[in-house]
């Protein structure tokens, strides 16, 4: 795989006050990495470096290995797409007009745009003939945050930049539209780099992790480092004690340690997640559930899987 | 509805009016003595109401015009510190009455039009650049963030996104300035512009009431009417953008 993204010794100052220290990492083609920390953390500013909504005080950011200040900003932003929390949908736009934003900017024919309107309206599950003339304020929530992403996603960009693009969103909703989004970009394939202040979304979403802290960069990894082998008390306290084991289970598939062997009552999915295999087992007080396709996962197991050592010694 | 019947109502009224004045003259009979006309007759009212009309219309457009410019410029980077320079400019604009710009402008530029269209235009600077100002940095920061984020440049900024969904709210300034323009181009017959202050003066000049009424009640319903056009226009443009008002 090729690194599509180079940070290098990333830094902002305003006016001497450090908002991003000397941060540097890698995102590799197609992968997501999430940026997690508090408010205040740098995230949001190292994110709009990316697409120089702030121009760096120091630093480089290369994409496919080009510099990004070689093109004007406002190139460079036509070629990434961005989503933000609370969508910034024109208001005075239609969805079709929303969606063709970067399109039109970039002069594509009518026909082109309106097909590439109705393929993306198609991929988020809005029927086009009902959504294509609807105007912004007529969507409920979780509708604008879809067409907020299918926006960004117009002009079938390699890199995304999201921040906090579920934030407005209510658990229910939340979770189908995290599920959506990486079925979304592995079927495209796209690059993604995403700003959230939830460990939890970070675990789910990410193939990568970036937790930052007063501006510095504390621990870039898998999730499963991130949470097995936290670098510095901080990153500790952003996973929370309690939640650790479940996020840690939220991260395997079932079939990945399914075992021979029977097990009663209704098996799961095979791709779902050893935390949802818990639930499972706890709520119906089995000591063993089978996997759809073959096998069983057993509560030993899933303890084993829930500690640190185990995974240390994988 | 009954807003709707009302309005209607004084359209055809101020129509039959302007049309057949003469045809009222019992309404305004009782407001006359010593057997005075009811009705001003010297000029037609309808052409006294059309060139009121005109030099309203020509005062506003340059207003809303170079008010828009200003607010567009003092709302860029660039131009940002000459906001409070702008301020001052448009709020003397507003603050100087008209009479004494009519009575400063009238040795240099002669009697007639000319000075009423200064003193209007100055008079109705600042309710159209205090809205558009309201208008271009009253938006949600998500939307300009967006814009920016898209990868627009300023001008598109300006031109799709900033300048569409700050028009309900100019049109509110333009609303503004078009009542008081109406209004306030009476006295500019003082200086011998074709207006319906012409009646109005007439009236006074000769202490016919019935003049004056007939000068103000023509003024009036106008100024109705405009404000509901303005208002219906405004109404429709924040409906398209989904923006309560």
């Amino acid at each position: 795989m090729s690194d599509m993204i180079e940070i290098r010794n990333l830094t902002k100052r305003y006016d001497g006050a450090v908002a991003v220290e000397d941060v540097s990492f890698t995102v590799e083609s197609g992968q997501i990495a999430a940026l997690v920390g508090t408010s205040g953390s740098g995230k949001t500013t190292l994110l709009r470096m990316i697409n120089r909504l702030v121009e760096p005080t120091s630093g480089q950011v290369l994409i496919d290995g080009e510099d990004s200040h070689s093109l004007p900003g406002y190139l460079l932003r036509r070629r990434i797409g961005y989503a933000i929390q609370g969508h910034g949908l024109f208001p005075h736009r239609t969805v079709a007009q929303n969606i063709a934003t970067v399109p039109r900017l970039l002069g594509w024919s009518a026909d082109q745009i309106r097909d590439r309107v109705d393929e993306l309206l198609n991929l988020f599950q809005l029927d086009p003939d009902a959504f294509r003339d609807r105007m912004p304020h007529e969507l409920s929530g979780g509708q604008q945050q879809r067409v907020g992403v299918a926006r960004a996603l117009a002009a079938k960009p390699d890199l995304l930049l999201m921040d906090e693009p579920f934030g407005a969103l209510d658990p229910v909703i939340r979770a189908k539209a995290q599920d959506d989004l990486r079925h979304i970009q592995r079927q495209l394939g796209t690059t993604l780099i995403l700003v959230t202040h939830d460990m939890e979304e970070a675990v789910t979403l990410g193939d990568r992790i970036a937790v930052m802290d007063k501006g510095r960069l504390v621990q870039y990894g898998p999730p499963s480092e991130i949470l097995t082998a936290p670098a510095t008390p901080f990153v500790r306290d952003l996973i929370g004690m309690r939640e650790r084991p479940f996020h840690l289970l939220s991260l395997t598939p079932a079939h990945a340690i399914a075992t021979e062997g029977e097990a009663p009552g209704a098996p799961i999915a095979r791709d779902a997640s050893l935390r949802e295999a818990l639930a499972e087992c706890l709520w119906s007080g089995r000591s063993a559930v089978p996997v759809e396709g073959g096998g069983i996962v057993t509560l030993a197991a899933l303890q084993a899987h829930a500690a640190p050592t185990a995974r240390a010694a994988e | 509805m009954i807003g709707r019947v009302l309005l209607g109502a004084a359209v055809l009224f101020l129509l039959a009016f302007l049309l057949t004045p003469t045809s009222f003259a019992w309404l305004f009979q009782p407001f006359t003595r010593n057997n005075a006309p009811a009705i001003y007759t010297q000029t037609p009212l309808w052409s006294l109401t059309l060139s009121h009309l005109a030099l309203v219309g020509m005062a506003v457009v340059a207003s809303t015009v170079i008010a828009l410019v200003l607010a567009v410029l003092v709302t860029r980077p660039a131009g940002r510190e000459f906001l409070p320079l702008a301020r001052t400019v448009t709020a003397v604009g507003q603050t100087f009455p008209p009479v004494a710009v009519l009575a400063l402008a009238v040795p240099i530029m002669g009697f007639g039009a000319g000075p009423t269209l200064v003193a209007l235009f100055l008079y109705g600077l600042l309710p159209v650049f205090e809205n558009a100002l309201a208008g271009l940095t009253g938006q949600p920061p998500q939307v300009a963030e967006a814009a920016r984020g898209m990868g627009l440049t300023p001008r598109q900024r300006l031109t799709q996104v900033d300048l569409p969904l700050a028009l309900p709210v100019i049109l509110g300034g333009m609303r503004l300035t078009a009542v008081i323009s109406l209004g306030t181009a009476t006295i500019g017959s003082t200086v011998a512009a074709k207006t319906l202050g012409e009646v109005i003066i007439a009236g006074l000049l000769s202490s016919n009431t019935a003049f004056v009424l007939q000068g103000g009640m023509v003024v009036g319903i106008i100024a109705v009417l405009l404000h509901e056009g303005f208002q219906t226009l405004e109404r429709m443009a924040a409906a398209r953008t989904g923006l309560n008002r």
